[in-house]
């Protein structure tokens, strides 16, 4: 298996869902490929372990999917999230690729199920894995090993060796012994760098190490530092990652989406001050969870606390941690960590600016505070009945955006121009598409559309 | 809970569904398998009795464990399947009357296959002692007044015993006054054995890792049903006997053998098939500790079949004797354990069935 004389057709570095999508679709065409995971078996698939879901483009009910949901609508949607962070062309052809993605995905094994309880809102866009993200790994390592594809776990890939922009193999570790694996062709598939802190703390100082790490540990961004330090050309600001805020006593990695809180737009949200600092009501929690990521990363330690009262308590989906309870707000602060007296003013002045008005907790109901600053502009009902609870939140990214640049096969380019046999697919390229924000479900078409692509264009490139 | 402030190894075993089917319930990626999932998103607080019945109504199909991105070694430590099949059994233990028997066959190989010993040791004495200077096939061997008097009670009191304990049970879930609307969803459910078929049918994940199949959902059927076929050709000959005066033996067109013959070959493949992929299976994502019991207990099954069947072939030789006892033998282990063994499942499962088939009402 770790044959170094062996020449492989297609050598793909990762694990995850773009990485298995190439994989698949060269072996289908009788490549020889060996895929090199970074993680162990047990944690094999990178972030699409975590991932639920899948946007995809249709013109008529497709599957589970309902109405329709065509190429303007998608890329409006697109364009709204990246503020014009995007590559037209790539984009347009991404989301147009996706209608034909679906059913190639249930044809590889991968269950579809109807939209999860309380996420009605995406069932019109968005198709959910039966299962969740790692059935969907699991659906795709078992139709690879179906089609003779060789899997390594543990493998990871410290070095891509191209010469005169000719990949000729990459040089790697499998279980800790290094390990030469040559190729004709590669595809590189093996994710961004969000679980490598000190890269984060490089554009975020200190305060990145504060940071919890919603997916894998195992995405550092090793081949992608390393692609990049041989001059591919790159996408996306290196600066930038997607960040939310999720509940403070999650693992540091790997915490999922059972860490996620929607408590946000129905409390105050203080800092460890005791001090409000940002509009908790400003939109509908779907479109704004993914500011307060970094709202929350500018606050001192970053961290936050989000305080409701017995009100809301069942006003949104629970979460994996009960809440911090006390029967008044001066005993919640304390337990908390905070200062009791500090909170209590700060509730006490936000209660005072309240005013009356009908409550509406899935829509915007326009139930402002007067006089507040920062004002809370819907939703803004006194926090007045015990008991109290709280709710620790700290910054969790997702992905990073920094990536290599690909053309429309998934090509990357080095210093000579487009390479002959390099191909990229998935989060490390995802910045070509996604520059900015976020769109549930976009992830995995990209990494499905683009590892498809990839594994067929190298294919193509060896036999 | 917090992880840092609580110890796993503390946690009896519904403290510990209680904390995996919390964060089930912040995740809800699994809501297509099977109908514990949308019975767990009815619910943000789960009581005792709760988890009861999510525990009676999980059929153990494991595909939750294998999609689940929060299994060992993840810190969250999922195996739902595997902590679900523990709060099962003690639920049986729980609600078993009398409470001295409780778990007496439920985990033990060794126990069921004392009272298997027993069961034979007492048929070949009773047929010893009863033994019959007339009558006709085996009727020359155990007299039909003979027989009644040992399986009457046999088959009545432990019925009785199970009655008991669905009535504690049916308490403890909360149940309300049953409809036939509620029935026919709860029967629908098992005759198909629904929940093993992984939301689409395309089976559970068993004896091939994460890998969908089949197989254990039409093994358990063949045992189901074979077992059915057996109960209904009895019962046929009990009806033959009372109501139309016919008595044993019958000819093989007769309904004890038409319905009793295939019954037996279907039950006995049945259960082979079952332990073959019991066998395949990872352990640690049922009742562990349960293993042997469970095991014995489809042998148990399956052997009151294969006997019945030898007891048909030996028809006419002199081994009519000691099959009617080693038969009748396995029958009565098999009766007597059942309030107390694996096979009480059947009953609390389709409690279970008949509750969730209330909630989502």
């Amino acid at each position: 298996m770790t044959d170094s004389d062996k020449n492989w057709d297609i050598v793909v570095v990762g694990g995850g869902n773009a990485a298995l999508c190439a994989a698949i679709e060269a072996a289908e065409v009788r490549a020889n490929v060996i895929i090199l995971e970074g993680a162990p078996i047990d944690y094999r698939g990178g972030n699409s372990r975590h991932t639920r879901n899948f946007r995809c483009m249709h013109q008529v009910p497709l599957s589970l999917l309902t109405d329709s949901y065509e190429e303007d609508e998608y890329f409006d949607d697109l364009l709204q999230v990246t503020k014009g962070e995007t590559d037209e062309g790539l984009a347009r052809m991404t989301i147009r690729s996706s209608e034909s993605c679906l059913p190639w995905m249930e044809k590889q094994g991968v269950r579809f199920q109807p939209s999860l309880s309380g996420t009605l809102s995406l069932s019109r866009t968005n198709a959910f894995f039966l299962g969740g993200g790692k059935a969907l790994v699991n659906a795709y390592y078992n139709r690879a090993a179906d089609l003779g594809v060789t899997v390594c776990y543990e493998a990871q890939v410290k070095h891509v060796d191209i010469a005169d922009g000719v990949f000729r193999g990459v040089d790697c570790e499998i279980a800790g012994v290094p390990v030469r694996i040559n190729g004709k062709a590669v595809v590189l598939a093996s994710g961004g760098f969000q679980a490598d802190l000190e890269w984060l703390a490089r554009a975020w100082g200190p305060a990145a190490k504060n940071f919890l790490i919603r997916g894998t540990p195992y995405n550092r961004g090793v081949v992608l530092k390393d692609m990049l330090d041989q001059g591919a050309e790159s996408v996306g600001d290196p600066t930038q990652c997607h960040a939310v805020a999720i509940d403070g006593r999650a693992p540091k990695y790997d915490g999922g989406i059972v860490t996620r809180l929607d408590c946000v737009p129905f409390s105050v949200v203080v800092n460890k001050d005791g001090h409000r600092f940002y509009d908790e009501g400003e939109d509908v929690w779907p479109k704004r969870y993914a500011i307060w990521g970094r709202l929350v990363a500018a606050q001192p330690d970053q961290v936050a606390y989000s305080i409701i009262d017995s009100k809301s308590i069942d006003a949104f989906m629970p979460s994996v941690f009960p809440p911090i309870q006390a029967d008044t707000i001066d005993g919640l602060g304390q337990q908390l960590g905070i200062s009791g007296d500090v909170l209590k003013k700060t509730v006490e002045a936000f209660n005072e600016a309240c005013r009356p008005g009908t409550f509406h907790g899935n829509e915007l109901d326009g139930l402002a505070t007067e006089g507040l600053i920062p004002p809370k502009t819907n939703w803004a009902r006194p926090i007045t009945e015990p008991p109290f609870y709280g709710y620790e939140l700290r910054p969790g990214v997702t992905f990073t955006y920094l990536g290599l640049k690909v053309d429309e096969t998934a090509r990357v380019t080095g210093t000579l121009g487009r390479m002959s046999n390099v191909w990229a697919a998935g989060e490390i390229m995802a910045g070509s598409i996604l520059g900015q924000g976020y769109l549930a479900g976009f992830g995995m078409t990209i990494g499905t559309v683009f590892g498809r692509i990839a594994g067929k264009e190298a294919a193509a490139h060896v036999t | 809970m917090s992880l840092d402030t609580i110890n796993l190894a503390t946690l009896n075993s519904t403290e510990e569904a209680r904390r995996q089917i919390e964060i089930c319930n912040a995740c809800r990626y699994c809501e297509g398998y099977c109908a514990v999932f949308p019975a767990i998103t009815k619910q943000r607080a789960f009581a005792d009795g709760d988890i009861t019945q999510l525990a009676n109504l999980c059929h153990n199909c494991r595909g939750c464990y294998y999609a689940c991105q929060y299994t060992a070694p993840h810190e969250f430590d999922l195996n739902l399947p595997g902590i679900l099949a523990e709060v099962r059994q003690d639920s049986w233990d729980r609600y078993a009357w009398p409470q001295g028997f409780a778990g007496a066959f439920q985990r033990s190989g060794t126990s069921i296959a004392l009272a298997l010993v027993v069961g034979l040791a007492l048929l070949f004495t009773a047929l010893a002692a009863l033994r019959q200077a007339s009558g006709d096939g085996f009727y020359a061997y155990l007299s039909h007044a003979g027989m009644v008097a040992i399986f009457a009670p046999a088959f009545f009191l432990p019925l009785v015993a199970i009655g008991f304990g669905l009535r504690s049970y049916w308490r403890d879930v909360g149940g309300a006054r049953i409809t036939f609307a509620h029935l026919r969803d709860a029967f629908a459910s098992a005759a198909s054995m629904r929940n093993l078929g992984g939301g689409q049918g395309q089976g559970c994940n068993f004896e091939d890792g994460d890998r969908y199949s089949n197989k254990r959902r039409v093994a358990h059927q063949l045992v189901m049903y074979g077992f059915l076929l057996c109960f209904a050709s009895t019962s046929s000959g009990t009806v033959l006997h009372y109501v139309f005066g016919l008595e044993a033996p019958y000819g093989f067109f007769s309904l004890p053998k038409l319905l009793g013959v295939p019954g037996g070959i279907t039950l006995a493949i049945g259960a082979g098939w079952l332990i073959a992929l019991k066998l395949q299976s990872d352990r640690a994502l049922g009742a562990a500790n349960a293993w042997g019991g469970e095991v014995a207990f489809v042998l148990l099954l399956g052997l009151t079949g294969f006997t019945g069947l030898m007891l048909y072939a030996a028809t006419g030789s002199m081994l009519v004797g000691p099959m009617l006892a080693i038969h009748l033998g396995t029958v009565l282990a098999f009766f007597l354990t059942t309030p107390y063994s694996k096979m009480v499942h059947g009953f609390y499962r389709l409690a279970a069935l008949i509750r969730d088939a209330q909630q989502r009402t």
